[in-house]
């Protein structure tokens, strides 16, 4: 095209020819709008044509399909994980800092610390990297924004590195074993095979367990095992289980509850691959200059601060919704007295007796969290005299002010009832 | 070469000849080279500063739980290797720094042109208006080039001369020899060049609009400042993975093991939609521009 072409045009003067320059004009951002088209077309449909359907397996019952699952035996293998929780609870994304830091003072704690990093699974999403190597070696990694927490057990070491302030955290498996209740996994149930244990553990004439289909997860073929309530007044909708068909290995995790939306917990893998991870994985040497922190030390730092309490709260709500409490992960941090559980199945409250203490209330704790706890209340007053309902999407409480706690995935109204039952 | 020859039909060298005398151009300005000058000197500044605080012995950002997570990415390890200081110093200027000297170096491509009256000259070489505009694409992609490498090769030599060297931790706790390192720190500053493709295509359509080169650069930046800020509120975290800054910071992912490529791909991704929709709204404009300077 001449360069002035269109000052030619533009300059004739007559009329068809300025129209017919202006369609050209015109014709030509057919292409940028076309691109504009064609992408948002790549964008809506490419994920509806790769989603193939779901894989014609063969026929299974439940009872083998649980079977399958507990003889189900990966020693070996490396993936990514993603977890969102949605609790109905507001981000803890700040909050967790205020608790941290509430709870470990000033300089005592470390950030490479596994329980403090832990906590901030309960909201949100996360993408989690695991590795295994036997019983020996794992290896799990929160991917952050330009930063990793990667919690290492190699042998005998347990090592906790945060790259973001360059902290270790060290410990050693015979003491993790005693103490931190074998590590991670039983504190904070994360990988779908543990969330699924816990959930067949409370298996009974008060659950329905069937084999929903199949699907497809992390490029495997999955049967969905489908685990529903029989029992009304419980928060729990549904839990759906997607088991490789192969392995046997749970591969995704659903909790929908009954008030329906969002699922509370989705936990599945986006990739996974059942090789055995390169040895250099779960090598692990402090970097020279980072502060490294022994599990002994921390031990004093934990204090009877109202924040760590809390934060121990939010951990026994994770305990409590898979069945049983278990209380060797409390570390005597709890309050005073072991639970008492009151109802079965799914309708189960837990009580606790925090000695006529109270809970901390908003004005106690102060701060986010006082904010945050009275933002959650709701009074609630009955036979048993009068008290506070917490509300989550999953987990409710009812803490009476005479100090008693009742915990459970059930509505309030259970909670009432099994607060006057107490009485 | 002769006129007839040009005429009937251009060679590809002739296209090199455009691109070399532009390119030549570009980097002949002494606004260019002071904006070179500007992002080396962002290594040196954080080097120094590292250094003057970890002077006594003590570790960046000790003082607590979180205290080492301010600053910018990487920057906690730099003490033990000097080669994050290559990440911090890329991490450090991507948000702003980089783009911005894009921006000016691409909304000056058109705009400036027309507004120092030499478009029409430029124009009337026979080369077209398709070829000038990609061989100004291709400058600005150049200048996302070297000002990256300009900031990487700084950064190395501050932190080869005040921190020590060698084999060095990923963020994933993993040891990587010194030499893999380097090849690591090569493949981000390319990432990061290429993560300002979209901006550049961007500043190069504006450029296209308007006749004043000012007005041109203003716009540009003044767009990356909104998409920085809206990329920061969550509730339009529906339309943010279409940002073309929303991923920048994904070069990180490079410094795991394994790699994460989920993001990264998503980068380059988004890089080249942008420069596919702005490149061809850009060319749309310009064919049909009225050269009147």
């Amino acid at each position: 095209m001449a360069p002035y072409a269109s000052d030619d045009s533009t300059t004739a003067g007559d009329g068809d020819d300025l129209r017919a320059a202006r369609r050209r004009k015109a014709a030509r951002y057919v292409v940028p709008v076309t691109v504009v088209g064609v992408a948002a077309a790549t964008i809506g449909l490419v994920p509806a044509i790769a989603d193939s359907g779901d894989p014609d397996l063969p026929e299974i019952t439940a009872q083998q399909l649980i079977e399958k699952i507990a003889q189900s035996d990966v020693q070996q293998l490396s993936g990514t994980f993603k977890i969102t929780t949605d609790l109905g609870l507001p981000d803890l994304g700040g909050l967790e800092s205020s608790l941290t830091s509430g709870a470990m003072g000033s300089g005592d704690g470390s950030s490479a610390d596994p329980t403090a990093k832990l906590t901030e699974l309960a909201s949100g999403t996360h993408t989690l990297r695991v590795a295994a190597d036997g019983p020996d070696r794992q290896k799990l990694s929160l991917l952050e924004n330009a930063a990793e927490y990667s919690l290492i057990h190699n042998g005998k070491d347990i090592w906790g590195y945060d790259s973001k302030s360059n902290e270790v955290f060290h410990g050693t498996a015979e003491e993790a074993r005693g103490e931190k209740g074998k590590g991670r996994t039983e504190e904070v149930p994360a990988t779908p095979k543990d969330l699924t244990e816990e959930a067949l553990k409370a298996v009974d004439d008060t659950t329905s367990v069937t084999v929903d289909g199949t699907a497809q997860v992390a490029g495997r073929d999955a049967y969905r095992l489908l685990i529903k309530p029989k029992q009304s007044g419980t928060t729990v909708g549904a839990i759906t289980v997607a088991v490789d068909a192969k392995t046997g290995m749970p591969l995704k995790f659903t909790l929908t509850p009954s008030s329906g939306g969002a699922a509370v917990i989705d936990a599945g893998f986006t990739q996974v691959d059942f090789a055995k991870p390169a040895a250099s994985t779960f090598d692990f040497t402090p970097p020279k200059g980072a502060k490294v922190t022994e599990e002994g030390e921390l031990d004093g730092a934990a204090s009877e601060h109202g924040a760590a309490r809390s934060e121990d709260e939010l951990r026994k709500e994770f305990e409590k919704e898979f069945g049983g409490p278990k209380s060797e992960g409390e570390r005597g941090k709890a309050p005073e007295g072991g639970p008492e559980v009151i109802g079965e199945g799914w309708n189960s409250v837990a009580v606790f007796d925090t000695g006529g203490e109270g809970v901390p209330s908003g004005a106690e704790v102060g701060g986010d969290m006082g904010g945050f706890l009275d933002s959650l209340g709701d009074k609630v007053t009955g036979k048993f005299g009068s008290g506070t309902v917490f509300k989550t999407r999953l987990i409710n409480a009812l803490i009476t002010d005479d100090g008693k706690v009742y915990v459970g995935a059930v509505d309030k109204a259970a909670l009432v009832k099994a607060a006057e039952s107490a009485k | 070469m002769s006129r007839a020859e040009a005429i009937g039909k251009p060679s590809p060298l002739w296209t090199f000849g455009l691109l070399r005398s532009e390119l030549i151009t570009t980097f002949r300005r002494w606004r260019t080279l002071a904006l070179l000058g500007v992002l080396a000197a962002v290594p040196i500044l954080v080097g120094i500063a590292v250094k003057i605080e970890t002077g006594d012995g003590s570790s960046m950002g000790g003082g607590g739980p979180q205290g080492g997570g301010g600053g910018p990415a990487f920057i906690s390890q730099i003490t033990n290797n000097g080669l994050f200081l290559v990440f911090t110093a890329l991490a450090a200027t991507l948000p702003f720094f980089l783009p911005m000297a894009i921006g000016v170096i691409a909304g000056d491509a058109i705009a400036g042109e027309a507004n120092a009256g030499t478009l029409r000259y430029l124009l009337v070489a026979p080369a077209g208006r398709t070829r000038l505009l990609l061989t100004k694409y291709a400058t600005t992609m150049a200048f996302c080039l070297v000002a990256t490498l300009v900031v990487a090769v700084s950064a190395l030599t501050v932190g080869a001369l005040l921190f020590p060297l060698g084999d060095l931790t990923t963020i994933s706790g993993t040891r990587i020899s010194f030499a893999e390192g380097l090849g690591r720190a090569l493949l981000i500053a390319l990432v990061v060049a290429v993560s300002l493709i979209g901006v550049a295509a961007l500043g190069l359509f504006v450029s296209t609009l308007t006749n004043s080169g000012i007005a041109a650069m203003a716009t540009t930046v003044g767009l990356l400042i909104t998409v920085q800020i809206l990329d920061q509120i969550p509730q339009l975290h529906a339309i943010h993975p279409y940002f073309f800054s929303h991923y920048w910071l994904s070069f990180a992912d490079l410094m795991r093991e394994p790699v994460y490529w989920d993001d990264l791909v998503k980068n380059l991704g988004v890089q080249a939609l942008y420069a596919a929709v702005f490149g061809s709204a850009a060319w749309a404009r310009f064919m049909a521009k009225d050269i009147t300077a």
